[in-house]
């Protein structure tokens, strides 16, 4: 599945949500199936900065591919971030370094976040974009 | 702007008190004042409670002191100080007081001529008036003796290219064109506060803080930051090891307008070793039945949470 494919598969998913708690419950359980980021990776290095509870993410590239991992101390985030790498997992540095994240606003996460929270949302998509765009600089001066 | 008028009076070793329990609006001039004129901030501690560390306090205070800035009212904790024997204390020996009462104008009887303080502060937006406007009180005397702080139009009294005399007070501190708008604005918004009384705000807000502080000890693992014998009603807490942020923003869902973090007192809240609270704060609309639908919202997500 492609990424474009990926969110429109989790937008459909939610549109079965009528009620917020139901949305909730299901981002808490996303949170359980994570790949989760190596305790030794859990330093000031991995954190994502702007969140208000702690977030780390790592990023490896395996076969041309990023593989992500994170994990946060408050379970909504860790779902939030799940959602993210649901997306954007397995996917090459060029595709995910071109992704829009449309879907979270479609999900109708954007507007449940408030202001400080969603800062917390743009950081971690900020940090995983940066990660994308890192490996991808570093696969061009491989070729170069 | 008063940390920075202060310039002229903090030297080379001077000590500047605080407390643990300062909002970063009061602590954050005062630490950059400490490095630019290589004089120490000191901390005064607090108790489990939340109570500021009166013992610890005597033992702090001398004359090496140029300075005692402290919060009339946590807005974490809502532990009142007993600012006025703080005052008494800081002036035996010659020590100038600056109370932050950002958090106590518009939840009790504020009188500065009884507090004795040199200077008292407060913003209007915490007292239902408009953003970017606030009070700085200072005694005449204190304010004279002050530089200003910023430099324009309004604020001088003659001016040559060789040099300059400042206007008089209040007018050596307000230089450009000053925010009529907001001055009016937050002169209504005490007006309402008066018309009410704020004799009456107290009673109603204490009869709220008791009411929600009793709701909210049944519930199973409640850990409520802040218990002073001495509080507003604000209620900052914990449940078992539940991050603050996810019961937040479930509350958030709900319609109930909590803070969660850390309130900027960051100090504070790694004094307590913990990742922030929830903080539920009640003022003067409030009613019981909406600390009943706050207590039923609570509930719900933590059962979502468990």
């Amino acid at each position: 599945m492609t990424i474009k494919e990926k969110e429109d598969a989790l937008v459909s998913e939610f549109e079965m949500f009528d009620e917020w708690m139901d949305k909730y419950s299901y981002i808490i359980e996303l949170g359980k199936e994570m790949p989760l980021i190596d305790e030794k990776h859990k330093d000031p290095q991995h954190l994502i900065s702007g969140c208000q509870s702690r977030v780390w993410l790592n990023a490896e590239i395996k076969d041309g591919k990023i593989q992500f991992a994170a994990d946060s101390d408050a379970v909504i985030t860790k779902g939030i971030i799940s959602l993210l790498l649901k997306v954007v997992g397995n996917e090459e540095p060029k595709d995910i370094a071109g992704a829009n994240f449309g879907f979270l606003e479609k999900i109708g996460l954007k507007d449940h976040l408030s202001p400080t929270r969603a800062n917390g949302l743009v950081s971690m998509v900020r940090q995983i974009k940066l990660y994308a765009k890192a490996f991808q600089l570093k696969n061009m001066n491989q070729r170069n | 702007m008063l940390a920075s008028s202060f310039e002229n009076i903090i030297d080379k070793g001077d000590e500047i008190l605080i407390t643990a329990m300062e909002h970063h609006s009061n602590l954050v001039p005062w630490q950059q004042l400490c490095f630019k004129k290589d004089a120490k901030l000191k901390v005064v501690p607090i108790t489990d409670e939340g109570d500021l560390d009166m013992e610890f306090l005597d033992s702090m205070l001398s004359e090496k002191v140029k300075l005692l800035a402290f919060a009339h009212i946590s807005n974490v904790m809502g532990t009142i100080n007993p600012v006025k024997e703080i005052t008494a204390k800081a002036h035996k020996f010659g020590i100038p007081v600056v109370i932050d009462g950002a958090q106590a104008v518009a939840h009790a009887k504020v009188d500065v001529m009884d507090l004795d303080c040199e200077f008292y502060c407060f913003s209007a937006h915490k007292a239902y008036g408009p953003m970017g406007m606030g009070v700085l009180y200072g005694k005449q005397q204190w304010l004279n003796n002050l530089q200003p702080y910023q430099y324009g139009g309004e604020m001088i009294s003659t001016v040559s290219f060789e040099k300059t005399t400042f206007n008089e007070l209040p007018y050596k501190f307000e230089a450009g064109t000053p925010n009529v708008e907001g001055a009016l604005a937050m002169a209504e918004a005490f007006r309402y506060i008066d018309n009410i009384g704020i004799g009456n705000i107290v009673e109603h807000e204490d009869a709220l803080l008791k009411y929600a502080t009793e709701k909210l000890t049944e519930i199973d693992g409640m850990r409520i930051i802040g218990r002073s014998k001495n509080k507003t009603s604000v209620i900052s807490f914990l449940v078992g090891d539940i991050h603050p942020y996810d019961m937040g923003t479930l509350l958030d869902q709900m319609g109930v307008a909590v803070r969660t973090g850390n309130h900027c007192a960051q100090p504070l809240i790694d004094n307590f070793c913990i990742p922030g609270t929830v903080r539920a704060s009640f003022a003067v609309y409030n009613s019981r039945e909406e600390v009943d639908y706050f207590i039923g919202a609570l509930r719900k997500s933590l059962a979502m949470l468990a």
